[in-house]
């Protein structure tokens, strides 16, 4: 079992090198976010730990902070990249809209 | 016929395709994050991924203490959305460290959990163990060093270094040393509560102190880093808690953000052992020294009034916005004089340094949440050769990235750094509030420039000025 998730986790390590090389620079914060949001997989841990065994009191209280803090992590996470990203789109599209319909119009013309 | 349904979906192979699943569109997420107009669809596709592994985690067979989850997730979301929500645009990097930090700690407080429910992991093998701790000792690390990141951007805690000078190293060493000799302890077989504890202060004292020293403006890269560090420490519970969602995921963050943090210090030509070596942000002794006394030259300073003239008898202006603006806050004074400057028939251009601002992209982030039009926007390799062609080149706030000792001085600390070429064009404006070095703590030879003009003020008060004076002209 122990070798298993070893190869997973160099495999897994190959595919983050691949995924991020030759990102542009404008898309560098919004990704740093987006891998943020990705690793509040965490609350998987906290989840099972609790869900599980549970423990004594203060190990309850324990991990229902590090579910808590697992949750801040996704849901903020991936809202926050969200809104940045939001900020790219609208702009960029609406302008290829405008020159698809001025492209329309040509053929129309034509 | 429920039971049956209810035996399929608790089945450990089903609950593995799920995490496969969960996996998958992570990885499909994050290609989609790599370009523009895919990226809004690859944010909620990792967070459909993100949806299905905890859905899935949730039906694992004997789970308990629902109450207490709901407790642990309603106080997550009660406190992450609101956050996530209001943040203003150029606060977004301390957000980002906040929430990086939460999952650090996350996985630290579980580590701990797991001890004290295993007695110490009396009867768990050692990689569990190993696992374990390591999460442990990288989580608090990357918890507090967030927490102190967050602080020097929302400046609670003073931007530049905060050093114990010589000893630093040693200070830093020496916890380093503690953490990892409790933690061989526990390996060893000591059960004691005590020894946790003490792995998790040294560790989180160890993040204070590595953070601490480093400039403000170097935040962001650190940043990146903790990001990575959070992602491995996640892996690492996964290892500990034989669990493939968190192992693949961990894995791929600690990957893409060793990556990524390495692509942002690159661009800044700084290694990352420097950056932790801290002290640069405040004009350290080496850095200083070499500029110091070198310039023969005179500073020239002029008035909003007089830069209003230049600017409004140019041709082509290009604006090069730096950390200045993003501090002061000054994009939407930024675009509202570059309005006034196309309404005279001025060609208005924006110079983009892929790390102005110490963040690639964070000036992309705030001129468009001013509405400056996307096109305006020129990366570094399409701008440099217009600033031959361009009359006035207009520095608000950069600094580092405009200096041509990086292509002339090989003395210079940022010798080889690629830089905007202003010095090319017919003259310059630069807007600064004082003649204080910039985050490398070394003086800028386009300031001596006889075709350089300094005015000195707040970005976005002295762009406002020269706004008024060219509405006024």
């Amino acid at each position: 079992m122990l070798v298993t998730n070893l190869a997973i986790l160099v495999l897994a390590g190959f595919v983050g090198f691949v995924v991020i090389s030759k990102v542009p620079n404008t898309l560098h914060t919004p990704l740093m976010s987006g891998t943020n949001a990705i690793h509040g997989i965490v609350i998987l841990g906290g989840l099972l730990v609790l869900g599980l065994s549970g423990g004594d009191t203060l190990n309850k209280v324990i991990l229902v902070i590090a579910i808590a803090f697992g949750t801040i992590n996704v849901v903020g996470g991936f809202l926050v990249t969200d809104r940045m990203l939001e900020m790219f789109k609208g702009r960029k599209p609406a302008k290829q809209e405008e020159i698809e319909e001025a492209k329309d119009d040509e053929e129309k013309a034509a | 016929m429920t039971v049956i349904a209810t035996s399929f979906l608790q089945d450990k192979n089903f609950i593995d395709v799920c995490y496969i699943v969960a996996f998958s569109l992570f990885i499909v997420g994050l290609m989609q994050l790599r370009g523009p107009r895919t990226a809004v669809r690859g944010n909620a596709t990792a967070a459909v991924g993100m949806a299905i592994a905890v859905a899935a985690t949730l039906l694992t067979p004997g789970m308990g203490n629902w109450g207490l989850i709901i407790l642990g997730v309603v106080i997550g979301t009660a406190v992450g959305i609101p956050a996530a929500r209001n943040v203003k645009m150029t606060a977004m990097p301390q957000m980002v460290a906040l929430f990086n930090g939460v999952g650090g700690g996350a996985v630290a407080l579980i580590a701990w959990a797991e001890f004290r429910n295993t007695g110490g992991y009396a009867s768990e093998p050692l990689y569990v163990v190993v696992a374990s701790l390591f999460g442990a000792i990288i989580g608090s690390i990357s918890f507090w060093g967030s927490n102190i990141a967050f602080g020097k951007l929302q400046e609670i805690i003073p931007g530049r270094p905060i050093t114990l000078g010589r000893v630093q190293q040693f200070v830093n060493l020496a916890l380093a040393l503690l953490a990892v000799g409790l933690a061989a302890a526990i390996a060893a077989g000591s059960t004691d509560e005590i020894l946790i504890v003490g792995v998790l202060l040294a560790a989180a004292l160890l993040g204070n102190f590595l953070v601490l020293p480093i400039g403000g403006a170097d935040m962001p890269v650190v940043i990146s880093l903790l990001n990575a560090f959070t992602g491995l420490s996640a892996a690492a519970t996964g290892i500990a808690l034989n669990n493939t969602a968190l192992i693949v995921a961990g894995m791929i963050v600690g990957a893409s953000g060793s990556i990524l943090t390495n692509l942002m210090a690159e661009a800044m030509n700084r290694s990352i052992p420097n950056i932790i070596a801290g002290g640069f942000g405040g004009g350290g002794a080496v850095a200083g020294a070499v500029g110091a006394g070198e310039h023969e030259g005179t500073v020239r300073s002029t008035s909003a009034a007089d830069a209003a003239i230049q600017l409004s008898y140019a041709r082509q202006v290009v604006i090069v916005p730096g950390y200045g603006m993003a501090v002061a806050q000054a994009q939407h004074a930024v675009h509202e004089l570059a309005k006034q400057l196309e309404a005279r028939g001025i060609e208005v251009k924006y110079a983009i340094h892929p790390v102005a601002g110490r963040m690639p992209g964070h000036m992309n982030v705030l001129l468009a949440e001013a509405d400056v039009p996307y096109d305006q926007l020129k990366e570094m390799d399409d701008i440099n050769p217009e600033f031959p062609r361009t009359d006035v080149s207009l520095v608000i706030g950069a600094n580092d990235v405009t200096n041509p000792a990086a292509n002339t001085n090989p003395q210079s600390p940022i010798y080889g750094m690629p830089i905007l070429a202003v010095n090319e064009s017919e003259s310059v404006i630069v807007i600064k509030r004082s003649m204080n070095p910039g985050f490398a703590g070394i003086e800028n030879e386009l300031y001596y420039d006889p075709k350089t003009q300094m005015l000195f003020g707040d970005a976005k008060g002295a762009v406002g000025e020269i706004t008024e004076e060219i509405k006024a002209l």
